[in-house]
């Protein structure tokens, strides 16, 4: 155990063991720290979406095709020695009710085609072929081969054991209980209820938990949770075969209202079980059950796959997305406090943009050039917005 | 107390087998009424379905918690057999994994969602066991109009559960305080019981409870909203997980009961009943009286150890009187009752299963020497009782871990839970027998009524006394029952990592201690994220609490066992059910 390690990360969620195994590798002492147990937060709750399909052309995609590659290559590297993580080629179909919607997907996907993402237009008989059990009323859809799905836990597990094994330490049930900048030695002293832990540098990847993290929270930051429910069937086989979606997600994902938004997501998963979400909305981590979102959430799915009326939901859990106000992650130097980095906000990407993101901030970390443009993610944005707004 | 038998064999009365359903193309005969796990039992029929991971289950629990009985019902997959009547000329088939490819699929399906009714009632009482009829009819007579809804076919519960596809008999065949409930919450003109019902989401609404109630198909959908809520929902077996637990013809105690109570099937011809606890005697007594041979008794602990609680014995005369009536029972038939012996194992041997019976030791490690092999066509096991605690949970009352290892609900002197207009009765406050649930029934029921406004407080104290001072006796003599026969913590060192733990997902012994080793997984909620245990149908009911003592004995700490006993769906409903009627296409 150093005296002072590299990077103190503080979430073991799948950000933060990304972020975790990418600065071990670059030869950083590495301690990984988590107020919970294993996949205790938002990662635990995810349905593992590795998505290129609902970015819109920009840093958003471009993080995102940067962050599949990463899966690949994780799952090729580490399944075999740490545990398989089912990183399935599972191919999203985003579907249009209308005319004028499957246009507007259209135009979406042409552009997207411009960063690499392959798509294939799929006319109203041609939608059987890829989902036999689809509405025959759709007007059409668009098919993304390169859309992924990973088990979340099995990903964070194996990830985290991978950078334990290649040297860094993590410490669960270990909450922060404060934190202060030691200028004149460059390090940050962490405190928690066993150790008190010197870092040169930390990592807050704690997730819609990260404003709250004592100390380590930076400048006040605009993350905050926003709910989501997951309805679970009984097991049924392949009645779903991909990840399918409406027209209207990628709209729903980028509002900003706090009330329940609601787009229908319907999938299988190697369980033989049927995921069917979503749901937006943001209370604070309010727990409560909402039968109307789940009733919203079971329409939606009857409506996409007539078959699943006869199919019973056997579970339903929620899960709190890290919401970042202008929908991109905070990947980057706190603008106040010296040494820290900020790696959360994915919102409901995080599973997804976990790879590129730890890769990103290891570069970072060890002073490189990042192999991608940070500027559209740089937590300073919001820290400026503040104090024009404060000044105003 | 006197039941009434229909043994198949010698009742002239019970109607002829004359209708039918196929099995997989094979006629099976049954008595109308009876459930199709009942009527494929009767035709030496063990096996429901083959897992995805090829094993094949049958009836475990027989009472709808397991969800190990599924098979095909007309191109519908995932019914439960031990719940479902059977239907003359229905199409039933063993049931291949999930069932996929023997779904029928529809051409058309029809719009809209379901026929949704918002009610309110002044009292609801969930539950039509001992607790909850006694709950029903004091709070009747204090004025309260009262709703009990009951996933049985009929009132009773299990202690006076009543026989299938007759009406409910109107006078209970116990002279107990329970059955003098049960007669009078029959006849009670502001007492409405609503058999084959079932709450599958709850929560409060501004305070309120608000209840959702579906039928056994799903089809119902019926939304209350009650001014107090009486929680009485029981218990269903413990079980421990040993190697060859999930074989068919393994079943819990209380499910031969119940098909013995309720469809007059005996779970097979040379049964084993084996466990802990003096249900097993119960069961026994009642299979061998039934024509049932019964090889052996096997009770892991000592329960001569009664006589070292003498004073709590005498306090309660008419149990002894019990415990010998059912031990006579047992010596007239010859069965034998093997005291601190364990069933270690089973395997199936042909149409056999075959049972490894060990001696274990106090800390129930097995002690060498002394094991014998049985064959037996059905193993009934047992090792008390789990309290259903999932709609205290979602309506927020504060639980407790008791001495048993059961997560139950703590209530004060009026049964109240601490969620105002919420009381809770019977074994989810922990398990203590039928009596006690209905004298606490009977206080839950006054309370009700003090909640609603039909009944002041003090006059609630007062008449609550009485039974008050029951319900202190039977807890006393409750208490004595749990040092008796307790679980015991060898049980868990010598399971094999092959050893199924969770049943619906085929998650093994061995999975939970190398997540444990392997990646830190030392909570129930990583432990389940990571091995899907508890994931399945029945949410952890029948893994929950052995997973956590698996991993206690690996971490040294015994878990939080929140993560398995959440479960805001309590039952599954169909997505039709769910779906918003007004939901535009």
């Amino acid at each position: 155990m150093p005296d002072t390690y590299d990077v103190a990360i503080v979430g073991a969620g799948i950000v933060g063991a990304c972020c975790a195994f990418f600065s071990v590798r670059r030869g950083m002492s590495v301690i990984v720290l988590d107020r919970g147990g294993l996949v205790a937060g938002t990662t635990g709750s995810g349905e593992g979406n590795i998505l290129v399909s609902d970015k819109r052309p920009g840093p958003d995609l471009d993080l995102a095709v940067l962050s599949t590659r990463l899966w690949r290559e994780l799952a090729a590297e580490l399944s075999d020695e740490f545990g398989d993580f089912e990183l399935e080629e599972k191919g999203g179909l985003v579907v249009a009710g209308a005319d004028g919607d499957l246009a507007a997907l259209l135009e979406l996907a042409a552009g997207q085609s411009a960063a690499g993402v392959r798509h294939v237009a799929v006319d109203a008989a041609g939608l059987p072929d890829l989902e036999p059990h689809i509405n025959r009323d759709l007007a059409g859809g668009v098919y993304y081969p390169g859309d992924l799905q990973v088990q979340p836990a099995g990903a964070v597990a194996a990830i985290l054991a991978a950078a334990r094994t290649a040297g860094a330490r993590l410490s669960l049930h270990e909450p922060v209980l404060g934190a202060d900048v030691d200028a004149d030695e460059r390090v940050i002293r962490v405190e928690t209820p066993h150790q008190h832990i010197r870092a040169r540098q930390v990592v807050n990847a704690a997730g819609p938990w990260a404003a709250n993290v004592p100390g380590l929270a930076g400048f006040t930051m605009p993350v905050s949770p926003r709910r989501g429910y997951i309805l679970v069937t009984e097991p049924v086989g392949e009645l779903v075969r991909h990840k399918v979606y409406t027209a209207n997600y990628v709209d729903q994902v980028a509002s900003d209202d706090a009330g329940m938004r609601v787009a229908t997501v319907v999938e299988g998963t190697p369980a033989g079980t049927i995921l069917i979400g979503s749901t937006r909305d943001r209370v604070g981590f309010n727990r409560a059950i909402e039968l109307d979102a789940l009733r919203s959430l079971a329409s939606g799915a009857v409506r996409l796959f007539p078959v699943l009326r006869d199919v019973r939901v056997i579970r339903a859990y929620h899960g709190f997305r890290p919401f970042s106000p202008d929908h991109l992650p905070l990947i980057g130097a706190d603008p106040t406090v010296p040494g820290l980095f900020h790696a959360h906000g994915h919102e409901g990407a995080g599973i997804g943009l976990a790879p590129a993101t730890g890769y990103l901030i290891a570069e970072l970390l060890a002073g490189d050039q990042p192999s991608v443009g940070l500027a559209p993610f740089d937590p300073a944005r919001f820290f400026a917005a503040e104090v024009s707004h404060a000044t105003a | 107390m006197r039941r009434r038998r229909r043994a198949e064999s010698t009742d002239s009365q019970s109607l002829p087998r004359t209708e039918s359903f196929t099995f997989d193309g094979a006629e099976i005969p049954f008595v109308p009424g009876q459930s199709i796990a009942a009527a494929l039992l009767a035709a030496d029929v063990r096996v429901t379905r083959i897992t995805r991971g090829s094993r094949p289950r049958g009836l475990f629990c027989g009472i709808g918690a397991c969800f190990d009985c599924l098979l095909v019902v007309n191109g519908q997959p995932n019914v439960r057999s031990c719940l479902q009547p059977a239907r003359a000329g229905d199409a039933v088939q063993t049931q291949r994994g999930a069932g996929d490819e023997q779904r029928a699929v529809r051409d058309q399906y029809p719009l809209g969602g379901s026929d949704r009714r918002t009610v309110g009632a002044e009292v609801v009482v969930v539950g039509a066991g001992p607790a909850g009829l006694a709950a029903a009819v004091s709070a009747a007579d204090s004025g309260a109009d009262v709703v009990v809804v009951d996933a049985g076919h009929a009132p009773g519960g299990q202690y006076m559960r009543q026989p299938a596809g007759v009406p409910p008999a109107p006078a209970a065949d116990h002279d107990d305080a329970a059955g003098v409930a049960y007669s009078r919450a029959l006849a009670h003109p502001r007492v409405r019981i609503l058999s084959g019902h079932q709450v599958w989401a709850c929560g409060l609404d501004h305070g309120r409870p608000v209840l959702q109630v579906t039928d056994t198909p799903g089809d119902a959908d019926l939304e209350i909203r009650a001014g107090a809520v009486v929680l009485a929902p029981g218990a269903y077996d413990r079980v421990l997980p040993f190697p060859g637990w999930d074989l068919p013809g393994v079943i819990t105690a209380g499910a031969a009961q119940a098909l013995l109570k309720s469809h007059s099937v005996l779970a097979g011809r040379r049964l084993l009943v084996a466990g802990t606890g003096p249900f097993l005697l119960v069961v026994a007594a009642a299979l061998a009286e039934a024509g049932g041979n019964v090889l052996a008794v096997v009770e892991a602990n000592h329960p001569s150890r009664w006589l070292r609680r003498p004073l709590v014995v005498a306090g309660s005369p008419s149990k002894l009187l019990d415990a010998a009536r059912y031990l006579r029972i047992l010596r007239r038939h010859r069965v034998p009752v093997l005291a601190g012996h364990a069933v270690t194992e089973i395997t199936a041997d042909r149409q056999d299963l075959r049972s490894v019976i060990e001696g274990v030791d106090e800390a129930w490690r097995v002690r060498p020497g002394g094991r014998r092999i049985v064959h037996a066509d059905g193993v009934c096991v047992g090792f008390g009782f789990t309290p259903s605690v999932d709609l205290a949970v979602n309506l927020g009352c504060g639980l407790v871990l008791d001495p048993l290892g059961n997560v139950i609900v703590t209530v004060d002197d009026l049964q109240r839970t601490g969620v105002r207009g919420v009381l809770a009765a019977g074994e989810i406050t922990g398990v203590g027998g039928a009596i006690r649930a209905a004298w606490q029934g009977t206080i839950a029921g006054l309370a009700a009524a003090v909640a609603i406004g039909r009944l002041s407080e003090t006059d609630c104290v007062r008449a609550a006394a009485p039974a008050r001072r029951h319900v202190l006796r039977e807890e006393r003599f409750a208490a004595a029952m749990h040092a008796v026969y307790p679980v015991k913590p060898g049980w868990w060192d010598r399971l094999s990592p092959q050893t199924v733990l969770c049943r619906c997902e085929e998650v093994t012994v061995g999975r939970i201690r190398n997540d444990f080793r392997a990646y830190g997984a030392d909570d129930l909620r990583s432990v389940k994220l990571l091995s899907r245990i508890g994931m399945g149908p029945c949410q952890g009911r029948m893994c929950g609490s052995a997973a956590a003592a698996v991993l206690a004995a690996e971490s040294g700490q015994p878990p939080d066992l929140l993560p398995v006993i959440s479960r805001p769906i309590v039952t599954p409903i169909p997505l039709s059910t769910l779906a918003d009627p007004a939901a535009p296409r």
